[in-house]
Protein backbone atom coordinates (compact mmCIF):
# COMPACT_ATOMS: atom_id res chain seq x y z
CA UNK A 1 0.00 0.00 0.00
CA UNK A 2 1.30 3.47 -0.81
CA UNK A 3 1.74 5.91 2.04
CA UNK A 4 -1.38 7.73 3.07
CA UNK A 5 -1.41 11.16 4.59
CA UNK A 6 -3.99 12.37 7.03
CA UNK A 7 -5.62 15.53 5.77
CA UNK A 8 -7.88 17.86 7.72
CA UNK A 9 -9.59 20.35 5.49
CA UNK A 10 -12.56 22.66 5.84
CA UNK A 11 -14.70 22.56 2.73
CA UNK A 12 -17.62 25.00 2.52
CA UNK A 13 -17.44 25.49 6.28
CA UNK A 14 -17.50 21.80 7.19
CA UNK A 15 -14.44 19.96 8.47
CA UNK A 16 -13.38 16.70 6.85
CA UNK A 17 -10.61 14.31 7.89
CA UNK A 18 -9.43 11.76 5.38
CA UNK A 19 -6.35 9.62 4.74
CA UNK A 20 -5.24 10.24 1.16
CA UNK A 21 -2.60 9.05 -1.23
CA UNK A 22 -0.26 11.97 -2.00
CA UNK A 23 -0.98 11.73 -5.71
CA UNK A 24 -4.72 12.30 -5.23
CA UNK A 25 -5.65 15.56 -6.93
CA UNK A 26 -7.73 18.05 -4.97
CA UNK A 27 -10.49 17.90 -7.63
CA UNK A 28 -10.77 14.12 -7.30
CA UNK A 29 -10.69 14.39 -3.51
CA UNK A 30 -13.62 16.82 -3.62
CA UNK A 31 -15.61 14.72 -6.06
CA UNK A 32 -14.83 11.14 -5.06
CA UNK A 33 -13.99 11.34 -1.37
CA UNK A 34 -16.39 14.10 -0.36
CA UNK A 35 -19.06 13.64 -3.03
CA UNK A 36 -18.94 17.30 -4.02
CA UNK A 37 -19.43 16.81 -7.73
CA UNK A 38 -20.21 20.45 -8.48
CA UNK A 39 -16.50 20.95 -9.18
CA UNK A 40 -16.08 19.71 -12.73
CA UNK A 41 -13.00 18.12 -14.20
CA UNK A 42 -12.27 19.01 -17.81
CA UNK A 43 -8.73 18.99 -19.10
CA UNK A 44 -6.76 17.91 -16.01
CA UNK A 45 -3.84 20.13 -16.94
CA UNK A 46 -4.86 23.59 -15.89
CA UNK A 47 -6.19 24.94 -19.19
CA UNK A 48 -9.98 24.76 -19.05
CA UNK A 49 -10.72 26.23 -15.60
CA UNK A 50 -13.76 24.01 -14.94
CA UNK A 51 -12.27 22.73 -11.66
CA UNK A 52 -11.50 26.19 -10.23
CA UNK A 53 -12.13 26.48 -6.48
CA UNK A 54 -11.07 28.87 -3.73
CA UNK A 55 -8.31 27.72 -1.40
CA UNK A 56 -7.98 30.09 1.55
CA UNK A 57 -9.98 32.59 -0.53
CA UNK A 58 -7.51 32.43 -3.43
CA UNK A 59 -8.38 30.99 -6.84
CA UNK A 60 -6.86 27.61 -7.54
CA UNK A 61 -7.15 24.95 -10.20
CA UNK A 62 -8.09 21.91 -8.16
CA UNK A 63 -6.53 19.67 -10.83
CA UNK A 64 -3.17 21.38 -10.24
CA UNK A 65 -3.03 20.82 -6.53
CA UNK A 66 -2.81 17.67 -4.46
CA UNK A 67 -5.37 17.01 -1.75
CA UNK A 68 -2.51 16.56 0.72
CA UNK A 69 -1.52 20.19 0.06
CA UNK A 70 -4.92 21.40 1.24
CA UNK A 71 -4.28 20.13 4.77
CA UNK A 72 -5.25 22.93 7.15
CA UNK A 73 -6.86 25.00 4.38
CA UNK A 74 -10.34 26.34 3.81
CA UNK A 75 -11.74 25.32 0.44
CA UNK A 76 -14.82 26.83 -1.20
CA UNK A 77 -16.52 24.99 -4.04
CA UNK A 78 -19.62 25.93 -6.01
CA UNK A 79 -21.71 24.05 -3.41
CA UNK A 80 -20.52 26.57 -0.83
CA UNK A 81 -21.69 29.70 -2.63
CA UNK A 82 -25.43 29.75 -1.91
CA UNK A 83 -26.75 30.08 1.63
CA UNK A 84 -28.88 26.94 1.26
CA UNK A 85 -29.90 24.32 -1.28
CA UNK A 86 -33.05 26.35 -2.02
CA UNK A 87 -31.22 29.62 -2.68
CA UNK A 88 -29.01 30.93 -5.39
CA UNK A 89 -25.94 33.00 -4.62
CA UNK A 90 -26.24 36.49 -6.23
CA UNK A 91 -23.63 35.49 -8.83
CA UNK A 92 -25.56 32.29 -9.63
CA UNK A 93 -28.74 34.36 -9.96
CA UNK A 94 -27.21 36.72 -12.55
CA UNK A 95 -25.89 33.79 -14.58
CA UNK A 96 -29.49 32.54 -14.65
CA UNK A 97 -30.92 35.98 -15.45
CA UNK A 98 -28.41 36.85 -18.19
CA UNK A 99 -28.39 33.39 -19.79
CA UNK A 100 -24.77 33.00 -18.69
CA UNK A 101 -24.94 29.24 -18.88
CA UNK A 102 -26.21 26.60 -21.22
CA UNK A 103 -24.86 23.10 -20.64
CA UNK A 104 -23.38 24.09 -17.28
CA UNK A 105 -20.09 22.25 -17.54
CA UNK A 106 -17.89 25.34 -17.24
CA UNK A 107 -20.32 27.15 -14.96
CA UNK A 108 -18.98 26.20 -11.55
CA UNK A 109 -15.52 27.41 -12.56
CA UNK A 110 -17.01 30.59 -14.05
CA UNK A 111 -18.96 31.29 -10.85
CA UNK A 112 -15.97 30.80 -8.54
CA UNK A 113 -13.76 32.92 -10.79
CA UNK A 114 -16.40 35.66 -10.86
CA UNK A 115 -16.73 35.67 -7.09
CA UNK A 116 -12.95 36.05 -6.72
CA UNK A 117 -12.89 38.83 -9.32
CA UNK A 118 -15.68 40.84 -7.69
CA UNK A 119 -14.12 40.51 -4.24
CA UNK A 120 -10.93 42.05 -5.59
CA UNK A 121 -12.50 44.48 -8.08
CA UNK A 122 -16.13 45.30 -7.25
CA UNK A 123 -16.59 47.30 -10.48
CA UNK A 124 -14.43 45.65 -13.13
CA UNK A 125 -14.18 47.02 -16.65
CA UNK A 126 -15.09 44.74 -19.56
CA UNK A 127 -11.37 44.27 -20.22
CA UNK A 128 -10.82 43.21 -16.63
CA UNK A 129 -13.78 40.84 -16.80
CA UNK A 130 -12.43 39.23 -19.95
CA UNK A 131 -8.91 38.98 -18.52
CA UNK A 132 -10.29 37.39 -15.34
CA UNK A 133 -12.32 34.85 -17.33
CA UNK A 134 -9.59 34.15 -19.87
CA UNK A 135 -8.59 31.03 -17.97
CA UNK A 136 -12.09 29.54 -18.10
CA UNK A 137 -13.14 27.89 -21.33
CA UNK A 138 -16.77 27.70 -22.40
CA UNK A 139 -17.66 25.61 -25.44
CA UNK A 140 -21.38 26.19 -25.79
CA UNK A 141 -22.91 29.23 -24.06
CA UNK A 142 -20.61 31.70 -25.77
CA UNK A 143 -18.74 34.31 -23.82
CA UNK A 144 -20.99 37.30 -24.57
CA UNK A 145 -23.65 36.36 -22.05
CA UNK A 146 -21.10 35.25 -19.50
CA UNK A 147 -19.43 38.67 -19.64
CA UNK A 148 -22.89 40.26 -19.42
CA UNK A 149 -23.66 38.16 -16.35
CA UNK A 150 -20.47 39.26 -14.62
CA UNK A 151 -21.22 42.91 -15.46
CA UNK A 152 -24.72 42.48 -14.04
CA UNK A 153 -23.30 40.79 -10.94
CA UNK A 154 -21.01 43.77 -10.39
CA UNK A 155 -23.96 46.19 -10.68
CA UNK A 156 -26.15 44.20 -8.33
CA UNK A 157 -23.68 43.17 -5.64
CA UNK A 158 -21.38 46.19 -5.39
CA UNK A 159 -18.54 43.92 -4.30
CA UNK A 160 -20.51 42.13 -1.59
CA UNK A 161 -20.10 38.61 -2.83
CA UNK B 1 -4.99 11.06 -16.64
CA UNK B 2 -3.86 10.86 -13.06
CA UNK B 3 -0.36 11.27 -11.67
CA UNK B 4 1.74 8.14 -11.15
CA UNK B 5 2.51 7.22 -7.53
CA UNK B 6 5.35 9.06 -5.83
CA UNK B 7 6.75 9.44 -2.37
CA UNK B 8 5.81 12.79 -0.88
CA UNK B 9 7.69 14.86 1.68
CA UNK B 10 6.75 18.31 2.96
CA UNK B 11 9.70 19.80 4.86
CA UNK B 12 9.06 22.73 7.20
CA UNK B 13 12.44 24.44 6.80
CA UNK B 14 14.91 25.07 4.00
CA UNK B 15 17.54 22.95 5.79
CA UNK B 16 15.13 20.03 5.91
CA UNK B 17 14.33 20.49 2.22
CA UNK B 18 18.03 20.49 1.28
CA UNK B 19 18.48 17.35 3.37
CA UNK B 20 15.50 15.61 1.71
CA UNK B 21 16.81 16.44 -1.75
CA UNK B 22 20.31 15.27 -0.90
CA UNK B 23 18.82 11.97 0.29
CA UNK B 24 16.90 11.51 -2.96
CA UNK B 25 19.80 10.55 -5.21
CA UNK B 26 18.61 12.81 -8.02
CA UNK B 27 15.26 11.01 -8.21
CA UNK B 28 13.23 13.85 -6.67
CA UNK B 29 11.46 16.83 -8.17
CA UNK B 30 10.78 20.01 -6.25
CA UNK B 31 7.11 20.95 -6.01
CA UNK B 32 6.66 24.73 -5.89
CA UNK B 33 3.39 26.17 -7.23
CA UNK B 34 2.85 23.03 -9.29
CA UNK B 35 1.31 24.88 -12.22
CA UNK B 36 3.77 23.34 -14.68
CA UNK B 37 4.89 20.23 -12.80
CA UNK B 38 1.44 18.84 -11.97
CA UNK B 39 0.27 18.91 -15.63
CA UNK B 40 3.44 16.97 -16.49
CA UNK B 41 2.60 14.47 -13.76
CA UNK B 42 -1.05 14.26 -14.83
CA UNK B 43 0.06 13.39 -18.35
CA UNK B 44 2.74 11.09 -16.94
CA UNK B 45 5.38 12.96 -18.88
CA UNK B 46 7.29 13.15 -15.60
CA UNK B 47 7.55 10.24 -13.16
CA UNK B 48 9.71 11.37 -10.26
CA UNK B 49 10.14 8.83 -7.46
CA UNK B 50 9.71 11.58 -4.91
CA UNK B 51 8.26 15.06 -4.59
CA UNK B 52 9.77 17.55 -2.17
CA UNK B 53 7.01 20.07 -1.54
CA UNK B 54 8.30 23.54 -0.60
CA UNK B 55 4.82 24.93 0.18
CA UNK B 56 5.18 24.37 3.95
CA UNK B 57 8.37 26.46 4.24
CA UNK B 58 7.24 29.97 5.27
CA UNK B 59 10.77 31.44 5.11
CA UNK B 60 10.75 31.20 1.29
CA UNK B 61 7.86 33.65 0.91
CA UNK B 62 8.79 37.34 1.13
CA UNK B 63 9.27 40.58 -0.77
CA UNK B 64 11.98 42.65 0.92
CA UNK B 65 13.72 45.90 0.01
CA UNK B 66 17.47 45.28 0.03
CA UNK B 67 20.60 46.89 -1.49
CA UNK B 68 18.65 49.32 -3.65
CA UNK B 69 16.44 46.61 -5.08
CA UNK B 70 13.84 44.04 -4.13
CA UNK B 71 14.54 40.49 -2.99
CA UNK B 72 11.71 38.05 -3.69
CA UNK B 73 11.59 34.67 -1.98
CA UNK B 74 11.28 31.75 -4.36
CA UNK B 75 7.91 30.58 -3.01
CA UNK B 76 6.29 34.01 -3.30
CA UNK B 77 3.15 33.59 -5.42
CA UNK B 78 2.91 35.47 -8.71
CA UNK B 79 -0.35 37.02 -7.44
CA UNK B 80 1.42 38.36 -4.35
CA UNK B 81 4.06 40.04 -6.50
CA UNK B 82 1.35 41.41 -8.79
CA UNK B 83 -0.45 43.03 -5.83
CA UNK B 84 2.65 44.41 -4.06
CA UNK B 85 2.88 48.18 -4.73
CA UNK B 86 6.63 48.10 -4.01
CA UNK B 87 7.14 45.91 -7.07
CA UNK B 88 5.34 48.41 -9.29
CA UNK B 89 7.58 51.20 -7.96
CA UNK B 90 10.92 49.43 -7.92
CA UNK B 91 10.65 46.86 -10.72
CA UNK B 92 8.04 48.16 -13.17
CA UNK B 93 9.13 45.63 -15.79
CA UNK B 94 8.35 42.72 -13.48
CA UNK B 95 5.06 44.32 -12.45
CA UNK B 96 4.06 44.67 -16.10
CA UNK B 97 5.20 41.22 -17.22
CA UNK B 98 3.84 39.14 -14.33
CA UNK B 99 0.27 40.06 -15.29
CA UNK B 100 0.84 38.04 -18.46
CA UNK B 101 1.76 34.87 -16.57
CA UNK B 102 -1.07 32.38 -17.04
CA UNK B 103 -4.50 33.24 -15.64
CA UNK B 104 -5.53 34.55 -12.21
CA UNK B 105 -6.02 31.01 -10.87
CA UNK B 106 -2.55 30.08 -12.13
CA UNK B 107 -0.91 33.16 -10.63
CA UNK B 108 -2.44 32.60 -7.21
CA UNK B 109 -0.63 29.24 -6.98
CA UNK B 110 2.39 29.74 -9.29
CA UNK B 111 5.59 31.04 -7.73
CA UNK B 112 8.41 33.31 -8.88
CA UNK B 113 11.05 30.66 -8.11
CA UNK B 114 9.12 27.89 -9.81
CA UNK B 115 8.64 29.99 -12.92
CA UNK B 116 12.39 30.69 -13.15
CA UNK B 117 13.54 27.17 -12.27
CA UNK B 118 11.12 25.53 -14.71
CA UNK B 119 12.67 27.70 -17.47
CA UNK B 120 9.92 27.39 -20.03
CA UNK B 121 11.25 28.91 -23.26
CA UNK B 122 8.11 31.04 -23.71
CA UNK B 123 7.77 32.19 -20.09
CA UNK B 124 7.85 35.82 -19.03
CA UNK B 125 9.86 35.83 -15.81
CA UNK B 126 13.09 34.31 -17.17
CA UNK B 127 13.34 37.05 -19.82
CA UNK B 128 12.55 39.72 -17.22
CA UNK B 129 15.24 38.37 -14.88
CA UNK B 130 17.86 38.38 -17.64
CA UNK B 131 16.86 41.85 -18.81
CA UNK B 132 17.14 43.29 -15.30
CA UNK B 133 20.34 41.36 -14.51
CA UNK B 134 18.67 39.74 -11.51
CA UNK B 135 20.81 37.84 -9.00
CA UNK B 136 19.54 34.36 -8.17
CA UNK B 137 20.39 32.58 -4.94
CA UNK B 138 20.79 28.82 -4.95
CA UNK B 139 21.06 26.66 -1.84
CA UNK B 140 22.25 23.06 -1.75
CA UNK B 141 24.23 20.59 0.33
CA UNK B 142 27.46 22.31 -0.75
CA UNK B 143 26.27 25.68 0.56
CA UNK B 144 24.86 28.84 -1.01
CA UNK B 145 25.84 30.34 -4.34
CA UNK B 146 24.56 33.23 -6.44
CA UNK B 147 24.22 33.30 -10.20
CA UNK B 148 23.30 36.16 -12.53
CA UNK B 149 20.10 35.35 -14.41
CA UNK B 150 21.89 35.43 -17.75
CA UNK B 151 24.12 32.56 -16.61
CA UNK B 152 21.25 30.64 -14.97
CA UNK B 153 19.39 29.54 -18.10
CA UNK B 154 21.10 26.94 -20.25
CA UNK B 155 18.41 25.97 -22.75
CA UNK B 156 14.98 24.41 -23.12
CA UNK B 157 13.71 23.71 -19.56
CA UNK B 158 17.33 23.58 -18.40
CA UNK B 159 19.19 25.68 -15.84
CA UNK B 160 22.41 25.48 -13.87
CA UNK B 161 20.47 24.05 -10.90
CA UNK B 162 21.85 20.68 -9.81
CA UNK B 163 19.26 18.03 -8.84
CA UNK B 164 20.03 18.61 -5.15
CA UNK B 165 19.85 22.41 -5.29
CA UNK B 166 16.99 24.80 -4.59
CA UNK B 167 16.51 28.26 -6.06
CA UNK B 168 15.64 30.32 -2.98
CA UNK B 169 15.56 33.96 -4.06
CA UNK B 170 15.60 36.38 -6.96
CA UNK B 171 17.00 39.83 -6.29
CA UNK B 172 16.15 42.57 -8.77
CA UNK B 173 17.94 45.92 -8.86
CA UNK B 174 15.60 48.88 -8.41
CA UNK B 175 15.10 51.08 -11.43
CA UNK B 176 17.46 54.00 -11.76
CA UNK B 177 17.64 57.54 -13.04
CA UNK B 178 16.11 58.12 -16.47
CA UNK B 179 15.39 54.48 -17.04
CA UNK B 180 12.35 53.26 -18.94
CA UNK B 181 11.16 49.67 -18.84
CA UNK B 182 8.68 47.93 -21.07
CA UNK B 183 7.22 44.44 -21.51
CA UNK B 184 5.23 43.49 -24.61
CA UNK B 185 4.06 40.11 -25.79
CA UNK B 186 1.52 38.60 -28.09
CA UNK B 187 -0.52 35.48 -27.40
CA UNK B 188 -3.65 34.32 -29.17
CA UNK B 189 -5.47 34.28 -25.86
CA UNK B 190 -4.52 36.33 -22.79
CA UNK B 191 -2.70 34.06 -20.35
CA UNK B 192 -1.45 31.57 -22.91
CA UNK B 193 2.26 31.27 -23.46
CA UNK B 194 3.47 34.06 -25.70
CA UNK B 195 4.17 33.48 -29.37
CA UNK B 196 6.89 36.01 -28.70
CA UNK B 197 7.55 38.54 -25.97
CA UNK B 198 10.16 41.18 -25.26
CA UNK B 199 11.60 43.03 -22.30
CA UNK B 200 13.31 46.38 -22.90
CA UNK B 201 15.18 48.55 -20.42
CA UNK B 202 16.58 51.84 -21.72
CA UNK B 203 18.57 54.56 -20.02
CA UNK B 204 18.16 57.87 -21.78
CA UNK B 205 20.18 61.06 -21.44
CA UNK B 206 19.30 64.21 -23.38
CA UNK B 207 17.10 62.20 -25.71
CA UNK B 208 19.92 59.83 -26.60
CA UNK B 209 20.00 56.21 -25.49
CA UNK B 210 22.82 55.73 -23.01
CA UNK B 211 22.36 52.01 -22.44
CA UNK B 212 19.90 49.34 -23.55
CA UNK B 213 19.00 45.80 -22.61
CA UNK B 214 16.65 43.83 -24.81
CA UNK B 215 15.66 40.26 -24.02
CA UNK B 216 13.11 38.14 -25.88
CA UNK B 217 11.09 35.11 -24.89
CA UNK B 218 9.51 32.45 -27.09
CA UNK B 219 12.11 32.72 -29.84
CA UNK B 220 14.55 30.03 -28.72
CA UNK B 221 15.31 27.54 -25.99
CA UNK B 222 16.11 30.20 -23.41
CA UNK B 223 15.77 33.97 -23.00
CA UNK B 224 17.45 35.62 -25.97
CA UNK B 225 19.53 38.71 -25.28
CA UNK B 226 19.58 40.85 -28.41
CA UNK B 227 23.07 42.26 -28.01
CA UNK B 228 23.40 43.58 -31.53
CA UNK B 229 20.12 45.47 -31.22
CA UNK B 230 21.24 46.87 -27.85
CA UNK B 231 24.49 48.17 -29.38
CA UNK B 232 22.63 49.72 -32.32
CA UNK B 233 20.41 51.78 -30.00
CA UNK B 234 23.18 53.33 -27.95
CA UNK B 235 24.12 56.89 -28.85
CA UNK B 236 21.27 57.42 -31.27
CA UNK B 237 17.77 58.81 -31.36
CA UNK B 238 14.92 56.38 -31.20
CA UNK B 239 13.28 57.33 -34.51
CA UNK B 240 16.53 56.60 -36.26
CA UNK B 241 17.67 53.46 -34.47
CA UNK B 242 14.56 51.52 -33.39
CA UNK B 243 13.78 50.06 -36.85
CA UNK B 244 17.40 48.94 -37.23
CA UNK B 245 17.32 47.33 -33.81
CA UNK B 246 14.14 45.46 -34.74
CA UNK B 247 15.79 44.28 -37.97
CA UNK B 248 18.80 43.12 -35.96
CA UNK B 249 16.48 41.04 -33.77
CA UNK B 250 14.79 39.50 -36.81
CA UNK B 251 18.09 38.41 -38.31
CA UNK B 252 19.56 37.15 -35.04
CA UNK B 253 16.77 34.77 -34.00
CA UNK B 254 15.80 31.36 -35.32
CA UNK B 255 12.53 30.47 -33.59
CA UNK B 256 10.82 27.09 -33.91
CA UNK B 257 7.58 26.63 -35.80
CA UNK B 258 4.69 24.93 -34.02
CA UNK B 259 0.91 24.60 -34.22
CA UNK B 260 0.53 28.21 -32.99
CA UNK B 261 2.87 30.05 -35.35
CA UNK B 262 5.32 29.52 -38.18
CA UNK B 263 8.98 30.42 -37.92
CA UNK B 264 8.45 33.35 -40.28
CA UNK B 265 5.51 34.71 -38.30
CA UNK B 266 7.36 34.47 -34.98
CA UNK B 267 10.40 36.20 -36.48
CA UNK B 268 8.28 39.02 -37.88
CA UNK B 269 6.35 39.36 -34.62
CA UNK B 270 9.53 39.50 -32.53
CA UNK B 271 10.73 42.46 -34.62
CA UNK B 272 7.41 44.30 -34.40
CA UNK B 273 7.18 43.81 -30.64
CA UNK B 274 10.80 44.87 -30.14
CA UNK B 275 10.31 48.11 -32.05
CA UNK B 276 7.12 48.93 -30.13
CA UNK B 277 8.65 48.06 -26.76
CA UNK B 278 11.66 50.26 -27.48
CA UNK B 279 9.34 53.21 -28.12
CA UNK B 280 7.34 52.56 -24.96
CA UNK B 281 10.49 52.21 -22.81
CA UNK B 282 11.92 55.39 -24.35
CA UNK B 283 8.79 57.42 -23.68
CA UNK B 284 8.71 56.19 -20.10
CA UNK B 285 12.40 57.04 -19.63
CA UNK B 286 11.89 60.57 -20.90
CA UNK B 287 8.69 61.15 -18.92
CA UNK B 288 10.18 60.29 -15.52
CA UNK B 289 10.41 63.19 -13.10
CA UNK B 290 13.86 63.18 -11.50
CA UNK B 291 12.31 63.66 -8.05
CA UNK B 292 10.48 60.36 -8.35
CA UNK B 293 13.54 58.54 -9.51
CA UNK B 294 15.55 58.12 -6.39
CA UNK B 295 14.67 54.50 -5.94
CA UNK B 296 17.05 53.95 -3.06
CA UNK B 297 15.29 56.64 -1.07
CA UNK B 298 11.81 55.38 -1.95
CA UNK B 299 12.77 51.80 -1.12
CA UNK B 300 14.12 52.87 2.24
CA UNK B 301 10.94 54.79 2.80
CA UNK B 302 8.90 51.72 1.91
CA UNK B 303 10.90 49.35 4.07
CA UNK B 304 10.44 51.69 7.04
CA UNK B 305 6.71 51.50 6.49
CA UNK B 306 6.50 47.84 5.58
Amino acid sequence: MPDRWLVTVIVNGREYKRAVEPRLLLCDFLRHELGLTGTHVGCEHGVCGACTVLVDDQLARSCLMFAVQSDGCQVTTVEGLAASADDLHPVQQVFWDAHGLQCGFCTSGMLITTVALLREKPSPTDTEIRAALSGNLCRCTGYQNIVKAVRLAAERTNGRV
Amino acid sequence: MKPPPFEYVAPRTLDEAVHELAESDGEAKILAGGQSLIPLLNFRLARPARLVDLNRIPSLTYVTARDGGLAIGAMTRDATVERDPRVATAIPLLDEAIRWVGHPAIRSRGTVGGNLAHADPAAELPAVAVCLDATLTIVGPRGTRTVQAEDFFLGYLTTVLEPDEILTEAWYPGFTHQTGQSWLEFARRHGDFALAGVAVVLTVDHELVESARIVLTGVGGKPFRAREAETLLVGGTIEERAPAAADAVRSAIDPDADIHASKEYRTHLAGVLTERAIHVAYERAVAREPAALDVRRSLEHMSRHA
